[in-house]
């Protein structure tokens, strides 16, 4: 009888091992739909890293009220709207994991968002695949498709030119100002899709931009756009080129960084300071 | 009658009833958020799980960030973008209860007349206690330089600074130049002052601290703080880091006086001239999964005096410097929820540093009968296993061996060291204003045959009654606002 009970409990406890074995086989066979490169996400260990790293200024629920949320600005993304500014897809449309983990280890430069470097990159994707189950968005839609950055042209005085020319065509000083300082005449009422105050990029204080730091992350902000602020895709009314030269005048811009074409702009801009008009009209400005 | 099942129900009714106590006295425990916050948690908005595996021990991006001299490095880092009212201090303090006991005691035969005779025993103390305290300052004075002032006490409120150091940062604008100079703690494989244990025998790593019975080198260790300069580097990620220090040999003292001063207005025995050399490099990998793993080497070299110049016969400095080093390799696994950390530890002093170290004057020709360098090999290994960001367990053994004795008289097993802790670490709430700890814990240590030593019980000591062992039992409230 004893040897009897014991088989049981034998056989129980064995079936109870099989059975977990078989739950974790699930876990891990599944798809959970994020990857970046070889790597594939586990939302479950993301959890617990989201949990530690993530949850004061995100929330537990993701929306982006964590406790900390209203000392921050700019505010924490909220994942469950899963709008995103920085991405490499056109806009309106869901970033690609990619352009979710360059986010999470670049972090956003002048925010309180840091660099999540010192996370093994398995972490990055875990934190991912978790990220993504706030949203019912990433089961109904698919991320978009990158978009193509043409290899860039030389930099020339002609390009800088152009670039500034468009620059106020489109009244981009409208917002970021004549000089880029981000103080255009619009910057004071500008809100996002929350409707709280936004502030417009100033070229001169910074090196980086929030999504990276090189002229293709520049020309990238141009043709997506940054969705949920004012920022909109230029996709449809510059051709390439011209968003080539746009970024090369916004180099211009940005004293901090190391640019031949802006040592030769300002030398240009001396001896040709009688034949270069103001911006939008205004007094001042390059 | 059905009395297995019944005493089944009993077990579980009482293990039940216990963990509903345990919880509920953890609710009622549960203070209402402060206003005010640590340092650099309130600058940040991060709570502090996101740079510690549990406060005040750092995970690898809380690593990263205090190589980046307290900076997130995202252009916020200097005090000029925070509101002006910003002021970044922390302090911190154990209230607790504990329990400490020794055994193999000399205890007098008649209370306050020793010459009555002695006999060896229990000592056994408990009740409610304070830590020491410390009140740190730490920040960034400019973006890229970065400073840390740590006034410390005990828990009698005899302050000493623990550390004061300036650091430069990010060199020509690599990480892999950094430059701090002041007093600091040495770059350990696993730093002392973030201890997650803090008991009596618990709250500290033995082997940093080691020497022989009766071996006289007045150094107090690789994890006493150090005064000197230091230059530092690391990759983005801090996989790949170094330190190298150049040290006044007078460990960690300041007014040219060797170590800290033994109590509130003593001046202490003054340093020698010399200068020490401390060196760590570790390299981290992936694993598989989030993990990643550490190993690394360090080593320490230093001098110290065993007599000194007088002037009036009062000393002025020390003389006759004598080497000793310490040395070892680390390994580090973090993994899931477990955390492994293991340290080895190989110490040599000197012979006449061993037998003569800060001696009388002049110093004895020639050394003592028996005198001989004195060489041992120590290390520990911890486990951690971290059940949720407010909750880790702590257990870890340390083991040191004495390979030669200060003295060929001595018994060869001398002061060989034994040491186990086990703690749980429960933050009942965790965000970016303050931290709260409640900390229960265990330790145990044995160090074999010293209570023989100095002409105890009987000469030589014939078996292991001659061991001490020394445990300490602790619950305390661990808090920093």
């Amino acid at each position: 009888m004893i040897r009897h009970k014991r088989t049981a409990t034998l056989r129980t406890l064995i079936q109870l091992a099989g059975f977990a074995l078989a739950l974790s086989g699930v876990a891990y066979a599944q798809d959970t739909g994020a990857h970046v490169g070889g790597l594939t996400g586990n939302p479950e260990v993301g959890k617990r890293l989201y949990r530690r790293f993530c949850v004061g200024c995100h929330g537990v629920e993701g929306n982006g009220e964590g406790e900390n949320a209203q000392w921050i600005d700019p505010r924490p993304r909220d994942f469950v709207e899963a709008t995103f500014r920085w991405r490499s897809t056109p806009t309106g449309t869901l970033p690609t994991d990619q352009d979710l983990y360059d986010t999470i280890t670049r972090g956003v430069v002048d925010t309180l968002m840091p660099t999540w470097r010192p996370l093994a990159p398995q972490a990055r994707v875990d934190l991912l695949a978790y990220i993504k189950t706030f949203s019912p968005k990433w089961k109904t839609q698919k991320a978009g498709t990158p978009i193509t950055v043409p290899a860039e042209p030389p930099e020339t005085i002609e390009s800088v030119l152009h670039g500034r020319q468009l620059f106020d065509q489109m009244q981009c000083w409208k917002c970021h100002g004549p000089e880029g300082r981000g103080d255009g005449q619009s910057a004071p009422t500008l809100t996002d899709d929350k409707g709280l105050p936004i502030k417009p990029y100033n070229f001169h204080d910074g090196t980086h931009f929030r999504c990276g730091e090189t002229n293709q992350d520049l020309y990238k902000i141009f043709m997506t756009g940054l969705d949920g602020t004012p920022m909109p895709s230029f996709a449809d009314s510059l051709k390439p080129n011209d968003a080539w030269d746009l970024v090369h005048f916004l180099r211009t811009l940005q004293p901090l960084v190391n640019s031949k074409s802006r040592d030769e702009w300002e030398a240009y801009m001396k001896s040709h300071s009688n034949e270069i008009k103001p911006m939008g009209g205004a007094a001042g400005g390059q | 009658m059905n009395f297995p099942f019944l005493r089944k129900c009993c077990t579980r009714f009482i293990f039940g009833v216990s963990i509903l106590l345990f919880l509920s006295a953890s609710f009622f425990l549960n203070p209402e958020p402060a206003h005010a916050i640590p340092a650099f948690a309130r600058k940040y908005g991060l709570p502090c799980s996101a740079c510690h595996i549990s406060w005040p021990e750092l995970n690898n991006f809380g690593q990263v960030f205090r190589d980046n001299g307290y900076q997130m490095m995202n252009d916020r880092d200097s005090p000029i973008t925070r509101d002006a009212s910003y002021f970044p201090a922390t302090i911190r303090i154990t209230p607790q209860w504990h329990r400490e006991s020794a055994n193999n005691q000399f205890i007098d035969n008649s209370p306050g007349t020793p010459e009555d005779g002695q006999h060896p025993g229990t000592l056994t103390t408990t009740g409610f206690d304070l830590s020491g305290l410390d009140m740190w300052f730490a920040g960034t004075l400019f973006k890229n330089i970065s400073f840390s002032v740590l006034p410390s006490s005990d828990s009698f409120a005899n302050f000493h600074f623990e550390n004061a150091f300036v650091r430069f940062d990010n060199l020509l604008h690599t990480s892999w130049l950094n430059f701090k100079v002041g007093k600091f703690e040495l770059d350990l494989p696993v730093s002392e002052k973030r201890l997650l244990t803090l008991s009596g025998d618990g709250g500290f790593y033995y082997i940093y601290h080691f020497e022989p019975f009766n071996d006289t080198n007045p150094f107090g260790g690789i994890g006493d703080n150090q005064i000197g300069v230091e230059l530092m580097g690391h990759n983005s990620n801090s996989y790949t880091r170094y330190a190298f220090s150049v040290l006044s040999s007078n460990d960690g003292g300041v007014g040219f006086l060797y170590g800290v001063p033994p109590s509130p207005g003593e001046s202490g025995n003054p340093a020698g001239r010399t200068y020490d050399y401390y060196g760590h490099f570790e390299q981290g990998f992936n694993t598989f999964g989030s993990g990643f793993m550490k190993v690394g080497a360090y080593a320490y070299f230093g001098w110290a005096p065993t007599f000194f110049q007088t002037s009036g016969g009062t000393p002025i400095y020390g003389r006759g410097n004598q080497p000793f080093y310490r040395a070892g390799a680390e390994w580090k696994w973090y993994f899931n929820k477990f955390l492994f950390k293991s340290v080895y530890l190989h110490g040599y002093d000197n012979a006449a540093l061993a037998n003569f170290g800060m001696g009388a004057t002049p110093p004895p020709s020639p050394l003592p009968v028996g005198a001989q360098a004195a060489v041992w090999n120590g290390g520990f290994i911890e486990g951690q296993y971290i059940i949720s960001p407010q909750w880790v367990i702590i257990g870890r053994y340390e083991m040191i061996r004495v390979a030669q004795q200060p003295n060929t008289e001595n018994p060869k097993d001398l002061g060989n060291l034994d040491a186990f802790t086990i703690a749980s670490r429960w933050n009942p709430f965790m965000f970016s204003r303050a931290g709260l700890a409640l900390q229960q814990e265990y330790s145990w240590v044995r160090s074999r045959g010293i209570t023989n030593q100095g002409g105890g019980f009987g000469t030589p000591c014939p078996t292991s009654a001659c061991n001490v062992s020394s445990s300490s039992l602790l619950f305390g409230v661990d808090f920093d606002f």
